[in-house]
């Protein structure tokens, strides 16, 4: 038994050292010197103060902003230590529900817009912190968004359409924009 | 499905067929224990690991000493990463000062990440340390899925030897691919994932200040902790404003790309792969579901090449990719259909040039439908078990793919190593099949199979279902077991019958509503995870040891070609048959009835 006990424990610890210490600190090193933004979070600075991650979603709830979709996380949205979805199977009356007072609180922010809501607008993402909104989402908010800050909706739609992304290689991610540079664009504007 | 579905799905399976030649060929070379081009200096680090470990690389193992050093390393390695958890408050790295988790969550983390299952009870960013997370779980994210590789390896040197007492080294074997097929790959996958915005540092969490505060309903507590009530038994909230966000920081890239091309799938994260700090943009989407892929399709050419016939193995991939496009059919369809539901409520789910559309919930706009069923049919058919989105809140029958995937026993592509020696058992079973149906007596890659081999196939193969099914018959029938139900009526069904089909098949993905973090859950999936990891694999390699030992026989004109049409149409058909004829009753009471009910309203 021994002949198996002794290599068993010794190759473990050296394994454990070269891919759980050794590799870390390499990838680490090399990316913090490569890729320095990247590997410490697609932060977004303003005079000299911490406002966000180009990554992370956060929530909005003011007329004059871009609403971000709903998050499932607890006990606030977008919290960052709660991250995950709500779960909910698709029979499940809390979901209906939640979906429900999503639509009412939309339509009370922009009494005159009748169009259909995107589905994104209405139902809570994967990670609780998704950065984006499909952009039929940010062009059924353009009207509100325009007239909370006094700008003419094509102002607003030609903002969404300068931050539209999506369509890499043809079929590699989906027409989106991102939710928090769109409002920090909203607010240099005005 | 959408055009961009299908040309999603064409991108990546042409992507994995490229690599599948010169990866199997080269997993071959390393397997075969041939000196490796421009990897000089791992050479000299292996005989210097191979010196300091008392470890002769010469000598063979038969197929019981092969065995039990497979178990004794495993069992070491989760006695080790459990020490490790507990210790993990007095230990380095740990700038959150978080606390060990406790006794039944520590073991259950352990055979989790031992068994390449990767299940995950704990919410990560509020639980594990730095140096839990990359010197315990990622650890074993490379050697768990080693293990799976060398398995499949030593199965197939028991098909390529004949009259042979041994089937490999198991110390040299899981050395090399550790060093010169997981360790590269990894690193390479890390830089890319950390230049497109994956995390790696060692950083505090992050306070940012919010552009909008934002105010919320909080349970109130007393001094104690415990929340408070009315006097009619509502619980007492309170409003609070916060100005910030806390951003969950660590080494985030180094695990992820073992996580994926280990097919382990324990997140860094709670949100696992759906995480923008895991999964930042569709590319990195593209990548990891690569990564996945890679290495258990690539297996199949090493396989044809070990064993002197490179069709057979294409065979056998054939079979795998033909499934894998019907499972993402289907899954896809069902998530782009939408839910009736939300139509009903003039929610507009019309897939167009500016929404994605369909099921959203669960999902992240980033990948939409065709990057997240895609990844959830590659991640269930594997026993990778990550998920960019969640299982629970799809479709009833779109989330009954991913359910069926794992029944279907992971053959599809399936984890390192263990897809393709569940595959080939199956093989063995399709070959005995067809030997009754003509009267012969049955060969797969000239070695005659017999009543051992035949015993030890039927070990491997049923010890899946019975504990799967006897853990949710279990499950529903104690209260503990339905206390953690998170949906109502069929839907809770499926969530118990969900975990125990990920512990059994080693997945780690999850009907994620299910509360799992009791001692009831931690217990049972834990001893489910390991019977259904390491059973198989003894049985496996049982068989390999037996097979090694046989002579070969001639080809003959009453030989069963087993690289053609025919045969891999009878495949599919064995893998099919086993999986339906075992598993439709119970996904009858949960999918297939929510299904039923939501589209009779």
């Amino acid at each position: 038994m021994k002949s198996i006990f002794r290599p068993a424990l010794t190759l473990l610890l050296v394994l454990t050292v070269i891919t759980g210490v050794i590799y870390p600190l390499v990838v680490t090193g090399i990316a913090q010197v490569a890729f320095p933004a990247q590997a410490n979070g697609s932060l977004i600075k303003r005079h000299g103060r911490l406002i966000g991650s180009r990554l992370i979603g956060q929530p909005f709830s003011a007329p004059r902003y871009f609403w971000s979709r709903p998050s499932a996380s607890s006990p606030q949205p977008y919290n960052g230590l709660d991250s995950g979805g709500s779960n909910l199977g698709p029979l499940n009356p809390a979901l209906i529900a939640a979906v429900k007072a999503r639509i009412a609180a939309l339509r009370a922010a922009d009494p005159g817009n009748h169009a259909p809501i995107p589905v994104d607008l209405v139902t809570a993402s994967g990670s609780g912190l998704d950065p984006d909104i499909s952009l039929a989402a940010a062009y059924y908010q353009a009207g509100r968004v325009a007239r909370a800050r006094g700008l003419s909706v094509a102002e607003v739609r030609e903002l969404i359409a300068a931050h539209a992304r999506g369509g890499e290689l043809g079929v590699l991610g989906d027409p989106r924009v991102n939710v928090l540079e769109l409002n920090l664009a909203l607010d240099t504007m005005k | 499905m959408t055009a961009q579905s299908w040309g999603l799905l064409a991108l990546f399976l042409a992507v994995t067929l490229l690599a599948v030649k010169p990866l199997g060929l080269y997993m071959a070379r390393v397997m075969e224990g041939e000196p490796v081009a421009g990897l000089g200096a791992g050479a000299r680090l292996e005989a210097l690991i191979y010196r300091f470990c008392g470890i002769d690389p010469a000598g063979q193992m038969g197929w019981k000493r092969y065995a039990i050093a497979l178990l004794v390393f495993n069992a070491l390695g989760a006695l080790l990463l459990y020490a490790l958890q507990r210790a993990q408050y007095w230990l380095p790295l740990n700038p959150q000062h978080f606390a060990g988790p406790p006794p039944d969550s520590a073991f259950n983390t352990a055979v989790s990440f031992i068994t390449n299952t990767n299940w995950q009870s704990y919410t990560p960013e509020t639980t594990m340390s730095y140096l839990t997370q990359m010197a315990g779980l990622a650890v074993q994210n490379f050697l768990s899925a080693a293990t799976g590789i060398v398995v499949a390896i030593a199965l197939i040197r028991g098909l390529a030897r004949h009259s042979a007492r041994t089937i490999g080294n198991f110390w040299v074997d899981l050395t090399r691919v550790t060093l010169y097929v997981l360790l590269p790959i990894a690193m390479v996958l890390a830089l890319v994932l950390v230049s497109q915005g994956v995390i790696q540092n060692f950083s505090r969490y992050k306070t940012v200040n919010l552009l909008q505060p934002v105010t919320y309903q909080q349970p109130r507590v007393n001094a104690a902790g415990q929340p408070l009530a009315s006097a009619s038994g509502a619980p007492l909230m309170r409003t609070v404003t916060t100005r910030t966000q806390t951003l969950p920081m660590g080494p985030v890239a180094s695990q992820e790309a073992i996580k994926e091309l280990g097919t382990n799938g324990g997140g860094f994260f709670n949100a696992n792969s759906a995480h923008p700090y895991e999964n930042p943009n569709a590319l990195t989407n593209l990548l990891e579901m690569l990564a996945i892929a890679l290495i258990p399709a690539a297996l199949t050419y090493t396989f044809g090449h070990m064993v002197g016939d490179t069709r057979q193995g294409w065979a056998v991939l054939a079979a795998m990719v033909i499934m894998f496009v019907g499972l993402y059919a289907v899954c896809n369809h069902s998530e782009q259909r939408g839910n009736p539901q939300l139509a009903a409520l003039g929610v507009d789910q019309l897939p167009s040039s500016q929404q994605s559309g369909g099921n959203m919930e669960g999902k992240e706009v980033r990948f939409g439908i065709a990057g997240s069923t895609l990844f959830a049919t590659i991640a269930t058919t594997t026993s990778t078990g990550a998920v960019n989105s969640m299982h629970d809140s799809y479709m009833p029958l779109g989330g009954m793919v991913p359910l069926f995937d794992m029944m279907l026993g992971e053959v599809v592509f399936g984890g390192v190593g263990s897809g393709l020696y569940s595959m080939l058992i199956f093989a063995i079973i399709g070959v005995f099949i067809a030997g009754l149906m003509i009267g012969r007596t049955p060969e797969y890659l000239g070695k005659k199979i017999e009543a051992f081999e035949m015993k030890m196939s039927a070990v491997a193969i049923l010890v899946m279902p019975f504990i799967v099914l006897m853990g949710t018959a279990v499950a529903v029938s104690l209260a503990a077991g339905r206390a953690g139900t998170a949906n109502p009526g069929a839907h809770g069904f499926s969530e118990i019958l969900y975990a125990f089909t990920s512990a059994g098949n080693n997945n780690g993905s999850a009907f994620a509503g299910i509360s799992a973090d009791t001692a009831f859950y931690n217990t049972a999936l834990g001893i489910v995870m390991w019977l259904g990891r390491f059973w198989p694999i003894v049985a496996v390699l049982a068989i390999a040891g037996s097979l090694a030992a046989k002579k070969r026989i001639p080809v003959s004109a009453g030989t069963m070609p087993t690289h053609g049409p025919t045969f891999i149409a009878l495949l599919i058909g064995t893998v099919l048959l086993v999986g339906a004829l075992t598993f439709v009753p119970a996904l009858a009471l949960g999918p297939i009835a929510e299904h039923l009910m939501l589209w009779s309203h």
